[in-house]
């Protein structure tokens, strides 16, 4: 399996029914593909809708209505739209259930930079700080390495995206629970062994006794 | 009393190095032939106050590809590797903003607000040279408003009051601009007759916008 798909998957599984959601642009948006049975999450676009879906095959696409990538969106029955102010108000009132979004690094105290790597690429925030700050769980979703060099590390020194502790790390190696003790290993992905993981992790990874196999269930 | 003009009359008011504040969201809900018509008219030197600047050769991304921007404030430009370019050689100075906290300090600019407090940023580069103020136990940047000379709002329609509606997402920037633009210029995708928007339908208060550019005009 692909590495996004895995990661896609195993995100999929922490959405519960009827939350509110919101996916950054990327891998993340792979999640509406892989919810569980029975689960139906509204998904939030901070360019000012509530119940985005995917653009159906072959329907028509058009400019007033886009995800926050860009590109040309649909809604379900029952959606509703507003605002630039009224979609941040959502985001930062604790009214957001979950994000998931990319990460560039995450450090042993589970904090996030996914914004600029200074002198080569600023891109710059959008509504990145804004969801990490105020959404109720962050889901980092990310490859574990950056072309084999390690992505989860001691600290972070590319600048940081909000200094609030991130509820949880996907890849396609592993799920790991940052707490206060530390980066807790959750989760192997099937056929990947714990020497792997560590040997491709910078930052020290506690390990429980009940460390899992990934939940891929869909 | 007709607020509508040309779009070329309706321009030529912004004069060179002006701030402006532009709606859209990567394109979205930008009021398209006001950028096409500021990119004819050469301006100059311009303050842009905008979410992002599009792709190059799309929306404000045109402006950048003609050299018109002075300063940018705006929360993402990943898209635009023009931008980026024109950032890093210093002929654009561009401020980045988080989106959230980019609209509160338009609606602050337009309500009449000191600033915004929010927790967005506290501990990170953002909070660089601002003030931070402690409520209730919980840490803050303050944040101050944005105001410009003009707001350049796209709207899905208007009346010939210039009450507006909006579609979708292009919604985005352009209610709360509409409030924090000195000059507002509206560009309608459809100009309908007074009394033809309900008033609980109308989403911009016809007494904010002082010109009116129809699709048609």
């Amino acid at each position: 399996m692909e590495a996004k798909t895995l990661i896609a998957k195993r995100v999929a599984q922490e959405m519960v029914d009827g939350d509110l959601v919101n996916l950054g642009i990327g891998l993340p948006t792979l999640v509406t593909n892989y919810l569980p049975e029975g689960v139906r999450v509204f998904f939030q676009s901070e360019n000012g809708l509530i119940g985005m879906q995917a653009l159906p095959e072959k329907a028509a696409a058009f400019e007033d209505l886009t995800d926050a990538g860009g590109t040309p969106a649909s809604f379900i029955p029952g959606a509703a739209a507003f605002d630039s102010v009224a979609s941040f108000g959502f985001i930062r009132g604790g009214h957001l259930d979950v994000t998931v979004l990319g990460g560039l690094q995450v450090d042993e105290g589970g904090q996030l930079a996914n914004w600029m790597v200074p002198g080569k690429m600023v891109p710059g925030m959008g509504g990145a700080m804004d969801l990490v700050t105020g959404a109720k769980k962050v889901i980092v979703a990310m490859t574990h390495t950056a072309k084999g060099s390690p992505k989860i590390i001691k600290k972070c020194n590319l600048p940081l995206t909000s200094v609030r502790r991130v509820d949880l790390i996907v890849t396609e190696m592993a799920v790991i629970e940052p707490s206060d003790a530390g980066l807790v290993l959750k989760e192997l992905a099937p056929g990947v062994s714990l020497d792997e993981v560590k040997a491709a992790t910078e930052a020290e990874l506690l390990v429980p006794d009940d460390l899992k196999e990934m939940a891929l269930a869909a | 009393m007709s607020k509508l003009c040309s779009c070329s009359c309706a321009v030529e008011s912004i004069a060179d190095g002006s701030s402006v504040m532009i709606g859209g969201f990567m394109g979205g809900g930008s009021p398209h032939r006001l950028i096409d018509e500021l990119v004819r008219q050469g301006k100059k030197d311009l303050t842009i106050i905008a979410n992002d600047t599009a792709r190059p050769g799309i929306g404000i991304g045109k402006l950048i590809d003609a050299g018109a921007v002075k300063r940018l404030v705006a929360s993402h430009i990943g898209l635009n590797p023009e931008t980026q370019k024109r950032m890093i050689a210093n002929e654009i100075e561009v401020e980045l903003v988080p989106q959230g906290t980019l609209a509160e300090r338009i609606r602050a600019g337009g309500t009449g607000l000191g600033g915004v407090l929010t927790a967005t940023g506290v501990g990170t580069v953002v909070a660089e040279g601002k003030q931070t103020v402690e409520i209730e136990g919980e840490d803050y940047l303050v944040e101050t408003p944005l105001k410009a000379d003009f707001a350049l709002i796209h709207a899905l329609r208007s009346d010939m009051f210039g009450n507006l509606q909006y579609l979708l997402t292009s919604r985005n920037f352009n209610p709360s601009m509409a409030l924090a633009g000195e000059t507002v210029i509206a560009e309608a995708s459809e100009v309908v007759p007074v009394g033809m928007i309900p008033p609980d339908h109308v989403e911009t208060v016809g007494v904010l916008v002082d010109h009116l550019v129809s699709w048609e005009a």
